[in-house]
């Protein structure tokens, strides 16, 4: 019974990682304003590219920092279109997540001879509990980077109200530049921490954890802690489809529980989370 | 920071704080500023005053560097501005609070007021020195206010306390305030006028942006007035009566006594008895009797937020289930939807305007057509006849003058007195038998609000019913036949025109009957 209990506790922990680290993603996004439907990509993106770097040159942690780079390099072009060309938020982030559905599949197949996905090499791959830890550490380290510090206060500023941060001398495109780069790194670890811990890359191997971390965000009412708490939910839900409901129900049945744990729980409280005020709200200098 | 005392000598020949000179600013084709001049002298309350659109907020965006003017030179303690920008307008002492105010409403006050002058200890906020200099400043202004406090959970005038801080704590001279009373109740403007005074005797230069006339004589010591873009006067506040400040703002002679013919009421129309309603706990309306006759008009005064609101929507069928009765023409609208008691004739003219009479995207014709929409001429076999609502937009237009005169304009784009018209408008093309009128001046300029009370009095004349609901006890005595003062809910004194005067009215909206 007391290995259950560690297995299911393990479970937990694998299951609620890449959705705390995608979760911190949008949280950056969000609370600057900007809707970030595309964690889904953006962690395909991740996943995807570090898979690709680690599988070529057998260097796990050169795949991870390539891996961060280019994924900023994600958030600012998502930034381009949602900040400075007022491209409409969720369609931006629809047509992200199929990009990147679509590209990590093309590339797949143009790096590994026409293949949907690919394993790593043993001496490719990065301890997966690294990024157990790594997450458990930016919990609390983006709650002191909101709440305490001078970038944080002007993040929140700019997603709440963004005339009174600019009339206040705040560079409102700036900071939801910052937000959404921040927001593709952390997305993008989420997502590589999947091909570390699966030991290969399969096409669309994300399989909607991104939109569970949205809703991860949103029960975690846009706070760190609260992401955590709320991944911790879905991982567990996600534990106990792995571990124990496959042997007494059927298989399709108890895959489905991680999915419908979220419908519920977001039904259940998506009407008493109040989101930053501008969300979704491109912002305009007053013109005539 | 205020400067400390600087009388003397040197105060004489010291150069104003704000020069404006032959400033013009376009807008593609519409010119917003043509050559307008302003001196502000420094420690003066200064009002800038004129009609929405006659270009006082451009002039003052101009002032605060959010916009560049075209032609024109800006001069601030004497020297001359080049280069403007809000971040320089700071520097150089001149703070604006903005209509609607600057805040973050889950912020603190003290978040707030550093957002954009962080100080940091480390990687950390620390916001000990600012917080510091705003309880001096607190201290000295006679502005307190909780700084750990959320602002959301502030009523608006603590907000505006909170504006004035974040300015005065930037290190302003000069405080621009656009229209900064329209959101108080009169007991809140009294008190913040309190605030202005102290300021300007410490040393500070107010503009003040307004266009109530009761205000600008009661605290400006000196005023600009501005028309069609250009600044048309200047004067010492006490040279001037409130009639020739009128006068300027509009361009022609104001009336302000409106022209009412004694009349006697007809018979009763609509009659509430007993009327009582309970919200979330809160007993809101209890016990209300009215009754209102043909050619008759019912003040009903009484300070925000006292039951009118409830009494209204109850009247109009926007709260149902009110207890007691509510009879128009004798027939009980209990249960009756709004479109029912619209086709029984009640018309509507609602207090947020925006929000419950007109659909702001929407253009004027198809605002005018709301509400006749379903019916014959606007509709024939359930299509909307474009023409016809056209035609009926561009009579109504005519008839309320309601400008600039362009039928497929949205709403938005209006200002607010035109908009007010259009509502107006649309609710007496229907013939009402009895008219709901709440606030029907609220936030509209003096040359409308003399059209709407031409209006409403016009209506009385043809023997419709009139409930005139007001927060302006100057409106509900010179419209009224009868007065009705509402408090806590309930009626506390009914009395006749004649009998009412401000004091005694005054005292009832107090609750002392």
């Amino acid at each position: 019974m007391n290995e259950t209990l560690w297995v299911v506790l393990a479970y937990t922990m694998v299951g609620a990682t890449p959705l705390v680290l995608a979760g911190l993603g949008g949280v950056f996004a969000e609370r600057s304003g900007v809707i970030n439907i595309g964690l889904e990509g953006f962690m395909l993106f991740g996943a995807f590219f570090s898979a690709l770097v680690a599988a070529k040159t057998g260097r796990p942690v050169l795949a991870l920092l390539v891996s961060t780079a280019l994924l900023a390099v994600v958030g600012l072009v998502f930034a381009l279109f949602t900040v400075t060309l007022k491209a409409n938020q969720v369609v931006s982030g629809v047509a992200l997540n199929m990009l990147a559905s679509g590209l990590t599949l093309f590339l797949s197949q143009v790096f590994f001879d026409r293949r949907r996905s690919f394993s790593l090499p043993d001496e490719a791959k990065l301890d997966f509990r690294f990024f157990v830890v790594l997450a458990l550490i930016l919990v609390p380290l983006c709650t002191v980077l909101l709440d305490k510090t001078r970038f944080g206060l002007r993040l929140r500023a700019v997603g709440e109200n963004p005339k009174a941060a600019d009339t206040a001398g705040v560079s409102v495109p700036t900071y939801r530049y910052l937000g959404l780069v921040i927001s593709g790194i952390l997305a993008g670890l989420a997502g590589s921490f999947l091909p570390f811990y699966c030991g290969s890359f399969a096409k669309n191997m994300t399989a909607g954890r991104g939109f569970i971390a949205l809703a991860a965000l949103i029960f975690g009412r846009w706070r760190p802690a609260g992401v955590l708490s709320a991944a911790l939910v879905f991982g567990l839900a996600d534990a106990l489809q792995t571990t124990l409901l496959s042997n007494l129900i059927p298989s399709q049945f108890a895959m489905m529980v991680p999915y419908v744990v979220t419908v519920v729980i977001l039904a259940g409280f998506i009407g008493r989370a109040v989101p930053p005020a501008s969300l979704g709200i491109p912002y305009e200098k007053e013109s005539r | 920071m205020p400067q400390p005392e600087r009388q003397g000598p040197d105060a004489a020949t010291a150069p104003p704080a704000i020069e404006m000179i032959g400033i013009s600013k376009r807008f593609k084709t519409v010119v917003a500023n043509r050559q307008a001049n302003l001196t502000v002298n420094e420690r003066e309350i200064h009002a800038v005053v004129g009609e929405n659109g006659a270009g006082k907020s451009t002039l003052m965006n101009i002032l605060y560097g959010l916009y560049r003017q075209d032609e024109g030179e800006v001069r601030v303690f004497g020297q001359k501005v080049e280069d403007h920008g809000p971040t320089n307008a700071v520097r150089l002492g001149i703070g604006m609070v903005h209509q609607h105010f600057m805040l973050v409403p889950p912020f603190s006050v003290i978040e707030n007021i550093i957002l954009g002058i962080e100080e940091s200890a480390g990687p950390f906020l620390d916001p000990s020195r600012i917080a510091r200099q705003v309880v001096e400043l607190g201290d000295r202004y006679g502005l307190k206010v909780d700084l750990e406090a959320k602002v959301q959970t502030l009523p608006v005038s603590m907000e505006q306390r909170v504006e004035i801080l974040k300015v005065l704590v930037r290190g302003a001279r000069v405080l621009i305030l656009d229209e900064p009373t329209a959101v108080l109740t009169p007991q809140e403007v009294e008190e913040f006028f309190k605030v202005l005074r102290t300021l300007r005797d410490q040393g500070s230069t107010i503009i003040l942006i307004t266009h109530k006339l009761k205000e600008i004589k009661a605290i400006s010591d000196r005023l600009t007035v501005m028309r069609e873009g250009t600044t048309v006067a200047t004067a010492a506040t006490g040279d001037v009566s409130r009639e020739e400040i009128a006068q300027l703002m509009v361009g022609r002679p104001v009336r302000f006594a409106v022209e009412k013919k004694d009349r006697p009421p007809g018979e009763v129309r609509l009659v509430a008895k007993n009327v009582g309603y309970t919200s979330a706990g809160r007993r809101l309306l209890d016990g209300v009797d009215l009754s209102i006759c043909s050619g008759e008009i019912l003040g009903l005064a009484g300070v925000a937020g006292n039951g009118q609101t409830e009494l209204v929507q109850g009247f109009t069928g926007l709260i149902q289930g009110l207890e007691g009765s509510i009879e128009l023409d004798g027939r009980d609208l209990s249960g009756l939807s709004v479109r029912e008691r619209i086709e029984l004739g009640l018309g509507h003219i609602a207090e947020d305007r925006l929000k419950h009479a007109l659909v702001p995207d929407y253009s004027i014709e198809d605002n005018f057509a709301l509400g006749l929409h379903h019916r014959p001429p606007c509709t024939s076999l359930g299509r909307l006849m474009r023409s016809a609502i056209r035609a009926q937009a561009e009579r109504l237009i005519g008839e309320y003058d309601v400008r600039p005169p362009l039928p497929e304009l949205p709403a938005r784009q209006l200002s607010g007195g035109n908009q007010q018209k259009v509502v107006i408008g649309r609710e007496c093309s229907r013939e009402p038998r009895c008219l709901i009128a709440a606030l029907p001046t609220r936030g509209v300029d003096i040359g409308a609000i003399e059209f709407i009370h031409q209006r409403l009095v016009g209506l009385r004349d043809r023997g419709v019913a009139i409930l005139l609901v007001s927060t302006e006890l100057s409106e509900i005595l010179s419209l009224s036949d009868r007065i009705a003062v509402i408090y806590r809910g309930k009626i506390l004194k009914t009395l006749h025109a004649a009998e009412a005067t401000e004091s005694v009215l005054g005292l009832a909206m107090a609750g002392v009957a």
